[in-house]
Formats: structure tokens, C-alpha cells, sequence
């Protein structure tokens, strides 16, 4: 597989399991409005997905369509970051994940928006305002949890804690990092967790939070490797076209 | 002449989820043009990368085209992406009469963490004097507010 498509797929795994996971708390979220709101970032999450993969569709040119890959591909194939395939926990733990996704991203994406690839830049330019709604409601969040009750404080704290291993993955540049940076399609990721770690530790700080000193790392996702929540969250997301392959609404 | 005919005709193609509003007015035409085959292809653009009326305003826009005796094609950009900016103001005018505070330019995307909230105006009372419930609201294109005078909830067509 060419370098640029496994690229593409990546940031397209990423959008479509985190929207997948956030979907889970379609009638289940704390209060309507925030039930609403989990809802509203997995549709756009899932949009960006679909403009991803037919992208990615394109560059396979081997007939495959957007659902082909979307559908039929199993864990293995799956090159996602592991720290979107986590469980929703509690509210706080969902909150904390989508923030520390969401402020990767934000900066991931801005700076994609002039990506040296023409279409890629596009659906960067598309998604990044989005993508920074997101990242002001998932920080807002913590800032509210961490600063509010004793116990809010002590979930959050314990999300971010639980969550730090796996913030490392985003960052580490692999071989198809490397080249996609090398051929300006996508920023050097040490700028990216430059910027990152400088506003996820304002917002830890406003939201009188605690950064987890440990250096350990998970890692894995980018290659496939991944923890064993991705099969159930792939069956429940496969499983119409498993059953009834080819089906259509 | 044509072309005349042919914008009236997207003019009557309403967004599904906002009747008030029509594609034209929401900025999602970013332009028609016909081919020596008399057919017409017409460039949207989505709102939301996942706003799932995307579909039903591609199938409206065809149906209304051939009811009208054209063929018609619908090719979707992305870029440069939407923005409320492109909202008519006779949209705005309408959306606010429907129930729906119209989107206040800007207060765009840049303002995330934690750029000031725009002054957004009651479609009831037309009170300044609103608050902000939640950043999303029931379709992918608006937020909750509440007016603290007449105290009403309302949908906010969000500024991207
Ligand atoms: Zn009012």
C-alpha cells in the first residue's frame, strides 16, 4: 500500500471509530443537551470519515467504494490511534478523551489545511472548523469538571491519568509520517505536540488538573496493533453488512 | 434567460430540515451551468460535512430541474468550505421570523478557547440579552440559547 493512502486511512480510522464511540451515547448522555451535543460531534466526525475514505477509495483505484473500506476491512486493517477506540467510561473519561483527540486534532488539522496535497487540504480546509468547535466544547468540559465538585474533580483527574499512555501514539512519527512530512503533505509531528502540550497544560491549569508525570506509552494503532475494544466496536459497526453483504437502506 | 429560469427554479428548493430557507439562500448553489446536451449541472456544497440533508437536497434539486423539463447533475466541492457568511440576507431576515436567531458575523471558528461569545438577538422579543444553553443544538447547523427577558428557548444558526 502506497504511503499517502495509508496516511489518508489513518486520519480516516480515527474519525470514524471516535464517531462510532461518541454514537454509543445516542440516548444515554447525562442530560438531553449533552446527549445532543456527543451526537452532533460523531455526525461530524462521521462526515469527515466519508470524505476521507472516498479519498482513499480514489487512491486505491482498484474499484472499492467509500463503504468497502469502511465495512470490510477487519481489526488488522484498522490503523486508528489507540487512545479513540477507549471506552466511554463516564462522562468524564468521555469528555477527557475527546479532549485530548480534539486538541490533537485542532492543531493536526490546521495545519493540513495547506498541506502541499490538493485534496487533502480541502477536506482539511472543510474540516477544521468543526474540528475547532469540538476542541473549545471538550475543553470547556474539562475546565467545568475539574474546577467544579470534589468528586468531579477526582473523575476527571483519574480520566487523565488513566488516559495519558495513550497521548504518545499521536506524536511518535513512523516511516509514513515521516515521508508525508518530507513531502509537505502533513506537518512534522513534533511541532504539532509542541503545540499541543503548551494548550492541554493551560487548560489542566485553569481546570486546576494535574499533568501525569509518567513517560510510558502505548502504542500500536497506527500499524494495526490494537486493544481488544476495536472487534466489539467493529462488529456493532459491521454488522449489517457482515450479515447481509452488500445490503442497502 | 436560461439561467434566469434555472435560478428560479433553485430558488423553490428549500432546505429539508429549515423550510424558510432555500439552498440559494443558505449559500449551498455555488453555481449552475448547462452543457450542449441540455443538461444542467448544478455545484453544491455541504454545510456540515455530516449534515445528513445533504442527500435529500441533491435528489430535490434533480427532481425540481426535471419536473421543469431539464436533465440534470449535481457535483458537490468542498472547498472553499461554507460559511454563514454566505447567507442571503433575506435568509437571515426569514430564518429570525421562523423562530431561529440568525447567525452574527464574526464570531467565527477562530474563536475557540475562549474568543468572547457572540451577542445573539431573541427572535421573540428581540432581546440582546440571551445566554448560551448549549453549543449544539437539533440539527448539525444550530445551538440552544435562552432569553433571559421574554425567557423562551431558542435554536441559534451557529457562525462557521
Ligand atoms: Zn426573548
Amino acid at each position: 500500500m502506497e504511503a499517502k493512502e495509508k496516511y489518508v486511512l489513518r486520519l480516516a480510522d480515527n474519525a470514524l471509530i471516535l464517531g462510532q464511540r461518541l454514537g454509543e451515547w445516542c440516548g444515554h448522555g447525562p442530560i438531553l443537551e449533552q446527549d445532543i451535543a456527543l451526537t452532533n460531534v460523531a455526525l461530524d466526525l462521521i462526515g469527515q470519515s466519508r470524505m476521507l475514505y472516498q479519498y482513499a477509495a480514489e487512491l486505491k483505484n482498484d474499484g472499492s467504494t467509500e463503504d468497502d473500506i469502511a465495512m470490510k476491512r477487519d481489526v488488522f486493517d484498522f490503523y486508528n490511534v489507540l487512545m479513540v477506540e477507549q471506552e466511554n467510561g463516564d462522562w468524564g473519561k468521555t469528555i477527557v478523551r475527546q479532549f485530548f483527540y480534539d486538541t490533537y486534532n485542532y492543531f493536526l488539522y490546521e495545519a493540513l489545511c495547506t498541506s502541499t496535497d490538493q485534496r487533502l487540504g480541502e477536506i482539511a480546509r472543510k474540516s477544521f472548523k468543526e474540528i475547532a468547535y469540538h476542541a473549545q466544547f471538550s475543553a470547556e468540559w474539562v475546565i467545568r469538571f475539574g474546577d467544579g465538585t470534589s468528586e468531579s474533580h477526582e473523575r476527571v483527574q483519574a480520566a487523565v491519568d488513566d488516559l495519558w499512555e495513550f497521548t504518545g501514539e499521536m506524536f511518535t512519527p513512523d516511516e509514513i509520517d515521516l515521508a508525508m512530512t518530507e513531502a509537505g503533505i502533513a506537518p512534522d509531528l513534533n511541532q504539532i505536540a509542541a503545540q499541543w502540550k503548551r494548550k492541554v497544560t493551560q487548560i489542566l491549569d485553569i481546570a486546576t488538573l494535574k499533568m501525569p508525570e509518567s513517560s510510558f506509552m502505548q502504542k500500536g494503532g497506527k500499524v494495526g496493533e490494537h486493544s481488544e475494544y476495536l472487534g466489539f466496536i467493529l462488529a456493532e459497526l459491521q454488522f449489517m453488512q457482515r450479515a447481509y453483504p452488500g445490503m442497502q437502506w | 434567460m436560461m439561467k434566469e429560469k434555472i435560478r428560479t427554479i433553485l430558488h423553490e428548493v428549500k432546505d429539508p430540515e429549515i423550510p424558510v430557507l432555500s439552498i440559494e439562500d443558505l449559500g449551498i448553489v455555488r453555481d449552475f451551468f448547462i452543457d450542449d446536451t441540455n443538461t444542467v449541472t448544478v455545484v453544491i456544497t455541504p454545510t456540515y460535512s455530516g449534515c445528513p440533508a445533504m442527500d435529500t437536497i441533491e435528489a430535490d434539486i434533480i427532481k425540481a430541474l426535471e419536473e421543469a423539463g431539464f436533465k440534470a447533475k449535481v457535483k458537490t466541492v468542498l472547498d472553499p468550505p461554507w460559511t454563514t457568511d454566505w447567507m442571503s440576507e433575506e435568509g437571515k431576515r426569514r430564518l429570525e421570523e421562523y423562530g431561529i436567531a440568525a447567525p452574527v458575523k464574526g464570531s467565527a471558528d477562530k474563536r475557540t478557547l475562549f474568543g468572547k461569545s457572540p451577542d445573539v438577538r431573541c427572535p421573540h422579543c428581540r432581546s440582546m440579552d440571551t445566554q448560551l444553553v448549549s453549543q449544539f443544538g437539533s440539527t448539525a447547523c444550530k445551538a440552544l440559547y435562552k432569553c433571559i427577558d421574554c425567557l423562551e428557548p431558542f435554536d441559534y444558526f451557529k457562525c462557521i
